[in-house]
């Protein structure tokens, strides 16, 4: 936010707005509209194909739109003018499948882009990244290769590593589908303690549970439209379209 | 102990006329060997290093933006790869070479090429293994997932960067057994040099049993001695260089 981006407090961090968008002659987003505030924690919920990782894509411009806009920060992601290091320094984004680099230690993957993308001091870098693997709890791990830290921890890895380039918000690509029942745990906790730190998540998951516990808000979406949303107590107890609760009901 | 060394071969020659290891007791037959070894040294040094040069920038280039740029670089890999390094090399010396601007010497007669046989048998043998290195290093730069270059970018990381750092390191190790076949192949084959006469080892060898009739079959030994323990230093370095690449979790044991 050391920029001189429009944004002002009380306006949206992230705001979409009747985003359209088709991989070949197929439209997995069909007008989608949704506003963010700084320090929320929202979360995508959806049966499979029903557009929830391509949306958070969009987000950070991995994947492009045909229609509607994207703002972060008061700029517009898909304006071909847009600096997009700027838009990555803002938005860290955690995978499915962890997707480190195989070849550099926990501590060299989270030190890499401050210092090679950022030209950030490699001292000042160090501590933050040993502070930050320190904060999802893998003290001791800093030199060991990912190859040699389990699902949970690679992924706690990841986390560390999007948040070493201090972000504003913070997305989440269903980042426990890959993990075992007992690492999803570990994983979740990280991200509720980041929550509670004010970080603004958006999340793709399918852990109904943390959902209810952790969101602010959350969206259902089906078929590449938003079907529903509300806050966790009205949209889990108080379901009103049919399809919202046909998909519930199936997972809770 | 030199001593000792140049009258058995010269005793050998004597009681086995089939074996004369003249170069073994002939100080002059001795250096064509030595000067031969090193310009075969040479050739092999240079032709790994910008074959490999070669074999990035053309990876990279295949992947490039510009249809054009891929175009060439696919056309280079076709006609490099589907024709016979000889013929290259005497299409380089021969048909080029006529095309670059040759040096007057100091006597004002005698006219030196601007690249010398050795020079052109390093450009073509180069180009040969380099088409090869283009299409080694796709694979392994193929082999990285898209995810893991998608988290470069959501790193904010632009091409190159995501290039230097994470893909070329990644595929280097994917590349590298392939890498060592086509490397040992290299060597070996810049022996075709002969045939634009660079005085490498096989040309020197050549040219002592042309002199020396007897000295045919000890020069052939040696010649296939030389090489095993030429290309085997090679195999041994990449093995080394494999091993110590190794990373825990990715890609083969050790």
């Amino acid at each position: 936010m050391s920029d001189n981006s429009p944004w002002k407090a009380g306006q949206p961090i992230v705001s979409i707005k009747n985003v359209r968008k088709s991989y070949g002659s197929i439209e997995v987003l069909k007008g989608i509209s949704l506003d963010i505030m700084k320090g929320d924690v929202v979360c995508i919920i959806g049966p499979s194909g029903s557009g929830k990782s391509t949306l958070i894509r969009c987000i950070n411009a991995l994947a492009d739109i045909q229609d509607g806009s994207i703002t972060v920060e008061g700029q517009e992601v898909h304006d071909p003018k847009l600096d997009k290091l700027a838009l990555r320094r803002k938005v860290g984004m955690v995978f499915q499948q962890y997707n480190l680099f195989p070849h550099k230690t926990a501590l060299q993957n989270v030190m890499m882009a401050p210092v090679k993308v950022l030209g950030q001091p490699k001292q000042e870098v160090e501590a933050r990244a040993r502070s930050l693997l320190k904060k999802v709890r893998l003290e001791g791990k800093e030199n060991a290769y990912p190859g040699e830290l389990s699902g949970g921890q690679q992924q706690r890895v990841a986390i560390a590593r999007s948040l070493a380039m201090q972000p504003d918000v913070m997305l989440f690509d269903e980042v426990t589908a890959a993990l075992d029942p007992e690492t999803v745990k570990e994983v979740l906790v990280t991200i509720k303690e980041l929550a509670a730190d004010g970080m603004t998540c958006i999340l793709v998951t399918h852990e109904m549970g943390f959902a209810r516990e952790v969101a602010d808000h959350i969206y259902f979406t089906d078929l590449g439209v938003i079907v529903e949303h509300g806050p966790p107590s009205t949209f889990f107890d108080n379901a009103q379209d049919p399809r919202t609760k046909a998909f519930l009901g199936q997972i809770l | 102990m030199i001593e000792t060394i140049q009258s058995f071969f010269r005793e050998l020659a004597q009681t086995h006329p089939k074996w004369n290891f003249i170069f073994f007791y002939e100080p002059s037959q001795w250096a064509r060997v030595v000067s031969g070894l090193a310009v075969t040294i040479e050739l092999s040094v240079a032709c790994v290093a910008l074959s490999l040069i070669i074999g990035i920038v053309g990876a990279w280039a295949q992947g490039a933006r510009s249809p054009f740029l891929r175009w060439l670089t696919q056309g280079y890999i076709q006609l490099f790869r589907n024709t016979p390094p000889m013929i290259q090399l005497l299409f380089f010396y021969f048909a080029l070479g006529q095309f670059t601007p040759a040096i007057i010497g100091a006597d004002g007669w005698t006219e030196e090429p601007v690249i010398s046989n050795i020079g052109w048998a390093i450009v073509s043998l180069s180009f040969f293994a380099g088409a090869f290195n283009v299409e080694i290093f796709r694979a392994g730069i193929e082999a990285i997932p898209q995810t893991t270059k998608e988290a470069c970018e959501a790193l904010g990381m632009n091409r190159l960067q995501t290039y230097a750092y994470v893909v070329l390191p990644l595929a280097l190790r994917v590349s590298l057994p392939a890498l060592n076949n086509n490397l040992v192949n290299l060597v070996k084959t810049t022996t075709q040099a002969i045939a634009i006469a660079v005085p490498e080892l096989l040309y020197q060898m050549v040219s002592i049993w042309n002199d020396y009739a007897s000295a045919q079959n000890a020069a052939m030994t040696v010649l296939f001695a030389t090489y095993i323990l030429l290309v085997g230093a090679l195999a041994f370095a990449m093995n080394r260089w494999e091993r110590a690449l190794y990373i825990p979790g990715f890609g083969g044991g050790r």
